[in-house]
Parts: C-alpha cells; sequence; structure tokens
C-alpha cells in the first residue's frame, strides 16, 4: 500500500480557475480568504493528512473498532493520538462559526481540506464530519443555553457529535421513527434503539453529544411528529466539567465490508430510567432541522466518492510505475517494462484521473455556489445560488459516489492478480467505497429527490439556468480551432442535447407518472453528473490552453489537463447518449414484470 | 532574549530533482518548494526556547527572490514574531547568505542565531559556520541538544564517534543537526495568524552587501545510474574484487 499525497496543485488549479475562489473571497466574512492563504492551509493540511492520518488508514481496517465488554468502544491503535493532534492544530474548526470559537471559513476552502481527510482516512474523517452535521444542527435551531453548554467544546472537537436518526423499521423512511421522549421537568426522558450510528461510542473524545430523533407522547404519526433532542454520553455540570453517566449505551458493533475503524454503534436509549435529553428548537420539527444540514452532508459524502477515488487513482498509478511486467507493444525486442507501458493500463489510469478532475471540479463548484448563497450581499443572488445548491448536491452526491466504485474498482484492475489481495492494499478502497453510494441516501434517494424537487417542482428551471451556463462554456470550447478542442466541443454538444431533451420528458413524466420518471431517474441524475464533468473539464482545457499560450505556470501540467479533457470528451462524456437512451425509453421496461416474474 | 532563525525555501524534500537539460542546475520551474527540513527544525529549537522562557522574540529571515515570502509565512505560522526577507533576485552562495545575516545581526542584536545546518539543495554546509567566522562569535553546529543558562550555551554535538558538549559564551551561532528536535505540524490558527504578522523586505544593497556570485558553476549533471549488481560464488571471490576490481582493500 501507497501514502497519500495531497493534490495542491489540482485542488489549487480548480480553486483558482474552474470555482471562483476569488469571487468567494470577496463575499461578507471572507475577506481573508485569498489564494496564497488557501494554498498555505492546503499545504499544511496536505502534511497532515499524509503524515498523520493516512499511514493509519490500513491498520484501522485490519484491527478495526472493537466493542469491549463494559460496552466502551475501543478504537483501532494511533487513532487516539492523531484525533488529538487533529484537535490540537485547530482543523475541526475550520469552517465553524467564530463566535464559538472556529475560523469561520467559507466551504470552498473546507472542502478541499475535507477531501483530505478522508481521501487519506476515510474512517478517521467521519469522526469530525458527523460533529460538524450536529454543531450545524445546534448553530441554527437550538436554544442559546444549549449552544453555549456544547458548542464550544464540540467545536474545538474535545466533544463530538453524533446523528442517531435511522431505527431497525425506520431506514430510510424516517417516518417510521419510534424512540421516544417524555417530559420531565426542563428536560425529557428518551427511550428506544438506534442503529447504524457512526461513531456512536468511541475512545477519542471525552464525551459524545449525541442527537436523537424521538416522539413526544402527544406527537402526530409520521413524519411531523418526530422531534429532535441532545443527549449527551456524560451529563454537563452547571459550571461545564462533566457530571454522571447517562441512561445510555453501545450495545453492538456492525460487522461491515469497509469502513471497519468506524464504529457503527446500535445504541440503546433509556435500559434503565430513561436517558436525559434536550429539546433541540421546536416540537415534532426534528426532521425539518435535520434537512438544513441535508446539503452540507450529502454534499460531504459526494467528497468522499471523489476523495477515495483519488486515493485509489494515486495507488494504482504508483504500483503501474513500479511493476515490471511483460514488454513494450511497440517495441517487443527491447527490456521488460513497466505495466505503465501497456495501452490498456494507460487507459485504465487515464479513466481514473480524468473522472477525478471532473468530479473535483464540480464538488468545488458547489461548494462555492454553498458560500454565495450563504453570504452572498444580494437577496436575489442568495436564492439563485441556493437553487444551484440544491440541484447539484444530490447530483455530487449520487455521481460521484457511483463513480468511486467503478474508480475504485478500476484501481484494483490496474494491479492485476496482486490487486485482489488484501496486503497490496487497493481493496480497502473498493470496500470502503462501497458505502458511499448508501448512507446519507441512497443512489436512488438522491436520484428522486433530484427529478421530484429538484426539477418537477419548479418545472426544471433551475436545470435551465445551468444548461445555458453550460451552453455558453461549450460555445468557447467550440470556436477554438485545434482538434482536441473540436473533439471536445462536439462530445460536449452531445451531453447538452442529451440533458435539454431528458430534462423535458423528465418534467413531463413526473407530472403525469412519477412511477415511470422514478424507474429512470438514476441514469438522469448520472447523466447530469457525467455533463457537468465534461462541461468543467472543458472549461479547465481552456483556461490551461491561455496560460500555455501566455508562457505562464506549469506547462506540463497544463498540456496534461487538455489531453485529460480530451480523454474524458471521448471515453467519458459519450455515456451522456446511453443515459439519455434509457431514460427516453427505458423507464417502461424497468417496471414491465409483474412481481411473480422475477 | 530574541533569536534570529535564517530559513531557506528550497525543492521540497518529495519532489524527485531534475537537472535543467542544458547543464545549468536543477529545474525549479513549477517545482513544489517548501522551508529546508533543517531550517525547521531551527524555527522549532526557538520556539522550544521560548516556551521555556529563555527567548523572547523570533525573528525569521529568509534571502531570495519575492516567493520566500511563503517561506516566511511558514515560520510565521510554526510561531515566529516577525519577519525579514532580504529580496533579491540574483543567485546567492553561502558567504553573501552570511554577510547580509552580519549586517542583520547588526541591526537586530539577538543574543543567538539558529540555523539549518545545511540546505537540502546544495548541502554547502556553510552558512553557519562563515556567519560565525565574520560576527568573531562562538559557534556550536551539528547540534543535537540545545540548553541556555547564565549567558551561556551547552550544545551537545553528534560527532564521528560519539557526541562532544561545548559551552559556549551567548552571543553564539547554532546550526541543528537532524535529531534536535521534531519539528511540530502548524496549527490552523497559527496560519491565519500568520497573515497579521509583520513581515519587511529589505535589499542586499540596503545592508550595504554585494552578493555578486564569487563562485561560477561549470556544469550540474545527474549522478552516474548505479549499475547492476553481480552474484559472487563465495567469500574468496568477493575479497579478491574488493581487491583487484574495487580496490578497497590491499
Amino acid at each position: 500500500m501507497t501514502t497519500y499525497i495531497a493534490p495542491v496543485r489540482d485542488m489549487m488549479f480548480v480553486l483558482n480557475e474552474l470555482a471562483d475562489l476569488q469571487e468567494v473571497g470577496a463575499l461578507p466574512g471572507c475577506e481573508e480568504v485569498n489564494p496564497e492563504l488557501v494554498e498555505s492551509i492546503l499545504d499544511e493540511a496536505g502534511k497532515f493528512a499524509s503524515e498523520i492520518i493516512a499511514p493509519l488508514n490500513a491498520s484501522g481496517d485490519r484491527q478495526g473498532s472493537r466493542l469491549e465488554k463494559d460496552g466502551a468502544v475501543k478504537s483501532p491503535e494511533g487513532f487516539k493520538q492523531a484525533y488529538r493532534k487533529f484537535v490540537e492544530n485547530g482543523w475541526g474548526a475550520l469552517s465553524c462559526p467564530p463566535e464559538f470559537g472556529g475560523q469561520g471559513l467559507p466551504q470552498i476552502v473546507a472542502k478541499p481540506v475535507q477531501e483530505m481527510w478522508k481521501a487519506a482516512n476515510l474512517s478517521f474523517s467521519l469522526c469530525p464530519m458527523l460533529t460538524q452535521g450536529a454543531i450545524e444542527a445546534l448553530v441554527h435551531h437550538a436554544s442559546p443555553q444549549l449552544r453555549e453548554t456544547f458548542l464550544p467544546k464540540m467545536v474545538s472537537g474535545e466533544w463530538r457529535g453524533t446523528m442517531n436518526l435511522t431505527e431497525p423499521q425506520a431506514g430510510s423512511d424516517l417516518a417510521a421513527v419510534r424512540s421516544r421522549a417524555e417530559p420531565e421537568g426542563d428536560h425529557y426522558r428518551i427511550y428506544g434503539m438506534k442503529i447504524f450510528i457512526t461513531w456512536g461510542e468511541q475512545d477519542l473524545t471525552g464525551n459524545i453529544v449525541h442527537l436523537v430523533l424521538a416522539r413526544l407522547p402527544d406527537a402526530p404519526e409520521g413524519v411531523k411528529g418526530i422531534s429532535l433532542f441532545v443527549v449527551p454520553k456524560f451529563l454537563v455540570n452547571p459550571d461545564g466539567s462533566l457530571g454522571r453517566r447517562n441512561d445510555l449505551q453501545c450495545v453492538s458493533l456492525e460487522h461491515k465490508m469497509g469502513i471497519h475503524a468506524s464504529p457503527t454503534a446500535v445504541m440503546a436509549y433509556g435500559d434503565k430510567e430513561g436517558a436525559i435529553g434536550y429539546l433541540v428548537g421546536q416540537p415534532n420539527r426534528g426532521l425539518e432541522y435535520m434537512f438544513t444540514m441535508m446539503n452540507h452532508a450529502r454534499l460531504a459524502v459526494g467528497l468522499e466518492g471523489l476523495a477515495i477515488s483519488d486515493r485509489a487513482y494515486q495507488q494504482a498509478l504508483n504500483y503501474a510505475k513500479e511493476r515490471v511486467q511483460g514488454r513494450a507493444l511497440t517495441q517487443p525486442g527491447a527490456g521488460r517494462v513497466t505495466i505503465i507501458h501497456h495501452p490498456d493500463v494507460r487507459r485504465m489510469l487515464m479513466s481514473m484521473k480524468s473522472q477525478v478532475e471532473a468530479m473535483r471540479a464540480v464538488a468545488y463548484l458547489t461548494a462555492g455556489y454553498m458560500d454565495q448563497a450563504a453570504r452572498h450581499p444580494d437577496k436575489t443572488e442568495r436564492a439563485r445560488y441556493q437553487g444551484l445548491v440544491d440541484f447539484m448536491t444530490p447530483v455530487v452526491k449520487g455521481w460521484c459516489t457511483e463513480n468511486s466504485i467503478e474508480i475504485t474498482s478500476t484501481g484494483i484492475q490496474v494491479h492485476g492478480g496482486m490487486g485482489f489481495i488484501e496486503e497490496t492494499g487497493a481493496c480497502q478502497h473498493m470496500r470502503d467505497a462501497r458505502i458511499t453510494t448508501i448512507y446519507e441516501g441512497t443512489t436512488g434517494i438522491q436520484a428522486n429527490d433530484l427529478i421530484g424537487r429538484k426539477m418537477a417542482r419548479e418545472n426544471g428551471t433551475t436545470l435551465k439556468v445551468l444548461l445555458e451556463i453550460m451552453r455558453a462554456d461549450q460555445a468557447k470550447v467550440a470556436r477554438v480551432s485545434d482538434p482536441d478542442f473540436n473533439a471536445i466541443a462536439a462530445s460536449q454538444n452531445a451531453g447538452l442535447d442529451a440533458v435539454a431533451e431528458c430534462a423535458e420528458w423528465v418534467v413531463k413524466t413526473y407530472h403525469q407518472d412519477p412511477a415511470q420518471a422514478a424507474a429512470v431517474a438514476v441514469p438522469f441524475l448520472m447523466l447530469i453528473g457525467t455533463v457537468c464533468g465534461g462541461w468543467q473539464m472543458g472549461r479547465a482545457a481552456l483556461v490551461a490552453r491561455e496560460r500555455l499560450a501566455a508562457q505562464e505556470g506549469d506547462e506540463s501540467f497544463h498540456k496534461a489537463k487538455i489531453k485529460t479533457s480530451r480523454f474524458y470528451a471521448d471515453h467519458i462524456l459519450p455515456r451522456a447518449v446511453a443515459y439519455r437512451h434509457a431514460v427516453v425509453q427505458g423507464a417502461e421496461d424497468a417496471l414491465a414484470l409483474e412481481e411473480n416474474q422475477f | 532574549m530574541k533569536v534570529l532563525v535564517p530559513v531557506k525555501r528550497v525543492v521540497d524534500y518529495n519532489v524527485k530533482v531534475r537537472v535543467k537539460a542544458d547543464g545549468t542546475g536543477v529545474d525549479i520551474a513549477n517545482v513544489k518548494m517548501s522551508m529546508n527540513p533543517f531550517d525547521e527544525i531551527a524555527v522549532e529549537e526557538a520556539m522550544r526556547l521560548r516556551e521555556a522562557g529563555t527567548v523572547t522574540e523570533i525573528v525569521a529571515v529568509s534571502l531570495g527572490p519575492t516567493a520566500c515570502q511563503e517561506t516566511l509565512r511558514t515560520a510565521l505560522a510554526m510561531g515566529a514574531d516577525r519577519a525579514i526577507l532580504v529580496e533579491t533576485g540574483v543567485e546567492l552562495q553561502p558567504l553573501a547568505v552570511a554577510k547580509c545575516l552580519k549586517a542583520l545581526v547588526a541591526r537586530e542584536s539577538p543574543q543567538l542565531v539558529i540555523l539549518g545546518k545545511q540546505a537540502i539543495d546544495d548541502d554547502s554546509n556553510q552558512t553557519g559556520q562563515m556567519l560565525a567566522a565574520l560576527l568573531g562569535w562562538p559557534q556550536g553546529t551539528f547540534a543535537s541538544k540545545v540548553k541556555i543558562a547564565g549567558g551561556g550555551a551547552e550544545v551537545i554535538r553528534e560527532i564521528d564517534g560519539g557526541l562532544e558538549t561545548l559551552s559556549l559564551q551567548l552571543p553564539a551561532i547554532i546550526t541543528t543537526d537532524l535529531r534536535l528536535n521534531e519539528p511540530r505540524y502548524v496549527t490552523l490558527p497559527n496560519i491565519m495568524k500568520a497573515k497579521k504578522k509583520p513581515l519587511d523586505t529589505v535589499k542586499p544593497e540596503d545592508l550595504g552587501v554585494d552578493v555578486t556570485p564569487r563562485l561560477a558553476t561549470l556544469k550540474v549533471e545527474e549522478p552516474p545510474k548505479r549499475k547492476a549488481g553481480a552474484r559472487v560464488a563465495d567469500v574468496n571471490e568477493l575479497v579478491q574484487k574488493l581487491r583487484n576490481e574495487a580496490k578497497v582493500i590491499s
């Protein structure tokens, strides 16, 4: 297995040239954000990711987190020390609000840094990531008293947060949540069983702040009767010190396909006297509160798809440059060569590289939209950007994670037989990637969200805006007279036509027969992602061409950018045409059989 | 007590260095650059002395093109209080660097200058020693342990065959070896604070130093490729080869 090197150069290229870092720097509260600062943050975070977090990835996978007899969870060797350093170095607080001790940096800075943690060690990264979600929920919805009690230590990372949504009968369908909360003075007693709680119990932090969905005694049925509670592992005394142990415990850990180091806990609340919990915000609005942070969480999982793909690419590339096997087709008489000399290995590496770069551009672009939506001084602009964020979030989540399964699998293929051997380290990336299309809403759920709330409800308005932008950028590519650019423009054009046709079909069909639209929602989502990737790769090629003409920057990097974009246009982007076919032709086919015909 | 810590911007230690096609030097265009690792150890040592209460101010200095500001920002993010860039586009050789530093020492009056023992690009291992000679200060080079007490410094240095302990009168020059300490990771809050710390720029002319190179580089070339090894049948053959081919034993 190889180490991880943060791809700071490509990250900075995307931030500076494609994702409008400068514009985010002009937003209120982002005055300090400029390319120099961001590069120094990325350099230092990259060093930390490579040297402290990445070395624990394989050992963490082998050891896994373990449940001890007393209900405590022991994290893999080294995690505790690494997490302590992570907190001491202030990384957990990067994008948190300054009033609670955070640095208040925008998402366009936070997301590349998150990508590094995730690429270095996905299991480790989940611990701070979920704390982030819990912090947001409390910042936006909790009472000042709850915020004062919990936020500063969560922001610093001394305590961490969890999200307790799922129950055995309530997975994707949270309407079925049965955990209950009974009022008792100024607090509540919580009873119930929660499953799939990531880092639900651990030995990294002194306290764990669980956010738990439960029903009040008089709550209405369904999603409108769910409230959100803070349920700390240790109660907090008025002076801020830790008090007695709350009535909650981890009763088991799941045995999973991947992310072994991240303990996935079954949590029992209120087995004895009832766990003490505090209501967040208003009663019965818990699910709504959870959804306010859904965009962040979903985008973060999309980043996981990107991150793990890049890690798999780095691993495969290293191996391809070292492994000597066979002779070059073009020089059969010469000596044995490293496998990177074999055309099919080249093709696989290009397929990985081009998709990683396309995903990075689309993900960071969306992060920039998020900052504009949150901070732009003009209300209309905020709303416009929010529309783009809402639209792009399920795309980034679904498309990047689905790609990661293909890319990590290709990573194994590059290795040949050694890829199938665990010690090599390529397998882990594929096993770890496998959860990303599932948690925070499966690809199917993302796609339904996309065609329903993000398309049909507004008759495809946001996509029309996006299409116009993409068309304008495609026209710029088409104006360059150069074979690479001609090929890119032609492929982009076919992709954009496919999007336009499918958008119309989806909106119309959704209103007439939502089941038909839902049957091809995933190919539609993949179509949008693939074409957005092609759009950004085209922009990247244009920038690279300008830099080359001006003899600025890294010549080899810019030349590679153009060729990588061309590869994407020829090998990846044409998938758009196939997705289009599935969308406009294939809905009935998917639903054609009776249940008993399967 | 004030400490001066010179830091050099060099090709990052992870980068595989390539010789320029025309043989005039190594290719540093668009190559990742970072602080010389021995200089990181020097900054860290200054930080530790400050944390111990011995040092009150740490001034980081770099010499070279504008881009050296990045290296100084790293030093500031590690914890230096302020920074000075001696800005020049001229290729700097150790003697010129030592002369500039001497002029800065006259301005800043530090009690201690802590330098990396050498830079990982040219491996000259000269600047600290030259600076000590120019200033007429005592020097403790290749330090693996530093203790400051009672107006002096005790420096344990790594030498062939063991450790040597020196007692130096302050002001003094110390150059750091690899095992002196392990530099800390830069924290996010310190990266943010570093932006607000003062960074002054001066020119060699302002210091009255002529930095014109005194040495001419004739040619830079890759070291010869290692030849494949050979298997020997027995000890006798090995001894024979060592004696007759490698000529390392007689």
